[in-house]
């Protein structure tokens, strides 16, 4: 593998782990498992930073669960300048094609070759900073999103890793095999198996339903020989807290006045987002899931060399 | 403050910097065209040649009277599943005949929801011939062409288009009431596609499906964006998953709660029409991993007779076009 420097190589190299997340199938929870993955790592150290990369560019959710929708995104002499969604912390920066797009309903109606200009230049021209990790969101499939990533992240590759999400459901499970295959035949390392939506719990009588059945995440972890880093049950103190994380006052403040993130009212009501996230139960099962991952990562940078080509 | 362009562009893989795309009416007129090796042909503004494709698709087309797409910019919401209920529910007349066809390349769901994933596409002269659910009800999907179901399919857009068409032009559907077409999430190449293809032979119309959630409905918005960019007919709008039942204590809850006014709200908001909202049941889950038929499994279900009165409404009885002629109806 040919390693020399590109723009990319170079905008990367001060990002130590680079988490892609994965999954087949669409609307399994790859954005939240996402913004909880980055939310879980930001907590874990007062100094972590922690950037979140949204390559879903026909439909982009990671704004709207951060509580960032209607930001914008700015230029300096340094490259794109990513949205924290932390305020003035700038721990916690996110970018996403949902901060280009003029107006919310707006499609994105690309064909490849334009989306892979847009994945290259999210790599190349964002300037993330020092990044302990940078999670990345990607769209369902194994498409052209996939291959431009792997592909403009070659000469990094030493430091991708990926998670792989999952629902219960036959269906679901199917793409996640797909999307195995997929990591095996790009020699991207798993860190594991989340199995989401795994069972909902009746807030009137506590009996659990598995709405999309159950344990079949763990199984497909065991027979492929993966890493199971837990299942987490449908919340949906989480799903409302994700969903209803209305950017519109952030988006308010920050809309008045041309720097991004200044405004006095934006810190609390980010912080109230980690602060509300932590009390979820799905937080609690998050953070062994996190420590899993972590894990992971620990072994999977003691082999390296090995491990590539 | 960056701004990306929105419109629906063909820029090819090796096009310089800022190509306004070849379709656009500056094409080969930019400063970004200077020294691009097809400038010539661009500026030139002659028409692009068609796609060769095309006229045999419209040939096997002609024999299809009603073309469906079921949309959604969000995954994981039911497209699948509610096109392969349409399916069933059209085929449950022994007179009409229904075809399904999945354009999810990269993650083909509709042979397991319809039971047939084992099966394999043949060759014949005149054309690949469907996988029959039951005699009139033909399926095609990438799902029948692999070795196995654990291969993944990395394909790029152009590789993806080209199946597309092929499907359209080289499977023998035969004589076709309906033509059900079930969708990839997003408004990408397939999508785009699809609509080239049968532009000349004309889509009748696309439903669209949704959750609750706002993340769902911010998805479904820029799908009814891109339907009316297009100039695809909006049939309506299906919730899916709306409210539980816990089969304990019988009590509805919602799981992915509707923050925003769910589907209702966004019918309103965007003018289209709300065919119906379809409670979670499990069992429509398991239905589909099993491949068998909801409708058929239980027909007592809230869900089912959800889906039925969406059916009915929609497809049989009220909708102008679709149902206005009844020539082959009996």
């Amino acid at each position: 593998m040919a390693l020399s420097e590109t723009p990319v190589s170079r905008r990367l190299q001060s990002v130590k782990h680079i988490i892609i997340v994965l999954s087949g199938k669409g609307g399994v929870g790859k954005s939240s498992v996402s913004t909880q993955l980055a939310l879980n790592l930001y907590r874990s150290s007062p100094t972590t930073r922690v950037g979140i990369l949204d390559v879903d560019l026909t439909g982009p959710s990671i704004p709207r669960m951060l509580g960032l929708d209607g930001h914008g995104v700015h230029q300096s002499s340094d490259g794109w300048v990513p949205v924290y969604a932390d305020g003035v912390d700038a721990r916690l920066a996110c970018m996403s094609v949902g901060f280009l797009l003029k107006k919310k309903g707006d499609s994105v109606v690309w064909r490849g070759p334009k989306k892979n200009g847009m994945i290259k230049q999210f790599l190349s021209d964002v300037r993330w900073g020092e990044l302990d990790y940078l999670v990345i969101d990607t769209p369902p499939g194994t498409s052209d999103e996939h291959l431009s990533l792997l592909e403009h992240m070659a000469p990094v590759h030493s430091r991708l890793s990926s998670v792989i999400v999952t629902t219960p459901q036959a269906v679901a499970l199917m793409d996640a095999m797909k999307c195995l295959s997929f990591t095996r035949a790009v020699n991207l390392p798993v860190l594991g198996l989340i199995e989401n939506m795994s069972g909902y719990v009746c807030p009137c009588c506590g009996e659990i339903s598995n709405v999309f059945s159950t344990g079949g995440g763990e199984e497909m972890a065991r027979r492929e020989g993966l890493k199971f880093l837990g299942s987490l049950p449908v919340d949906t103190e989480l799903v409302s807290l994700l969903d209803a994380s209305d950017g519109t006052e952030a988006a308010s403040s920050a809309g008045s006045s041309s720097e991004p993130s200044n405004a006095a009212a934006e810190p609390a009501e980010s912080f109230q987002l980690l602060q509300r996230y932590s009390k979820t139960s799905s937080a609690n099962l998050f953070k062994n899931i996190l420590e899993r991952v972590a894990a992971s990562l620990s072994q999977d940078t003691e082999v390296p060399t090995s491990a590539r080509i | 403050m960056v701004q990306a362009g929105n419109t629906v562009e063909d820029v090819p893989d090796n096009a310089p910097e800022h190509c306004p795309g070849t379709e656009s009416e500056f094409a080969g007129k930019t400063e970004a065209c200077a020294g691009c090796e097809n400038q010539e042909i661009c500026a030139s503004n002659q028409p692009k040649l068609p796609d060769p494709s095309l006229p045999f698709i419209k040939e096997r087309m002609s024999n299809v009277k009603r073309k469906i797409l079921v949309l959604s910019g969000k995954g994981g919401v039911g497209k699948s599943t509610f096109t392969a209920q349409l399916g069933w529910a059209f085929a449950a007349d022994e007179q009409v005949q229904t075809g399904i066809m999945d354009v999810d390349i990269c993650g083909p769901s509709i042979p397991t929801i319809l039971g047939i994933a084992s099966e394999q596409v043949h060759s014949s002269s005149s054309g690949w011939s469907p996988v029959y659910v039951q005699d009139n009800l033909g399926v095609m999907s990438v799902g029948f062409m692999l070795p196995s179901a654990r291969d993944a399919v990395m394909w790029r857009g152009p590789k993806k288009n080209g199946l597309i068409s092929q499907f359209l032009k080289d499977v023998d559907w035969g004589d076709l009431d309906y033509l059900v077409i079930d969708t990839p999430p997003g408004t990408s190449d397939e999508h785009l596609s699809i609509v080239q293809f049968l532009k000349e032979s004309g889509i009748d119309g696309a439903v669209l499906i949704t959750t609750p959630q706002e993340v769902a409905l911010q998805d479904v918005r820029r799908e009814i964006d891109f339907c009316r960019k297009v100039g695809i007919r909006i049939l309506g709008l299906v919730e899916n998953m709306s409210g539980f039942v816990c089969p304990g204590c019988r009590t509805e809850s919602q799981i992915f709660k509707p923050s925003t006014g769910g589907g209702k709200k966004l019918a309103q908001d965007m003018g289209i029409e709300l065919l119906g909202s379809v409670p979670l049941d499990p069992r429509i889950g398991k239905s589909a991993d099993y491949g068998v038929s909801f409708l058929d499994e239980y027909p007592e279900s809230p869900a089912c007779i959800a889906f039925l009165d969406i059916i009915d409404r929609k497809f049989f009885y009220l909708s102008g076009v679709l149902v206005a002629d009844s020539d082959f109806r009996n």
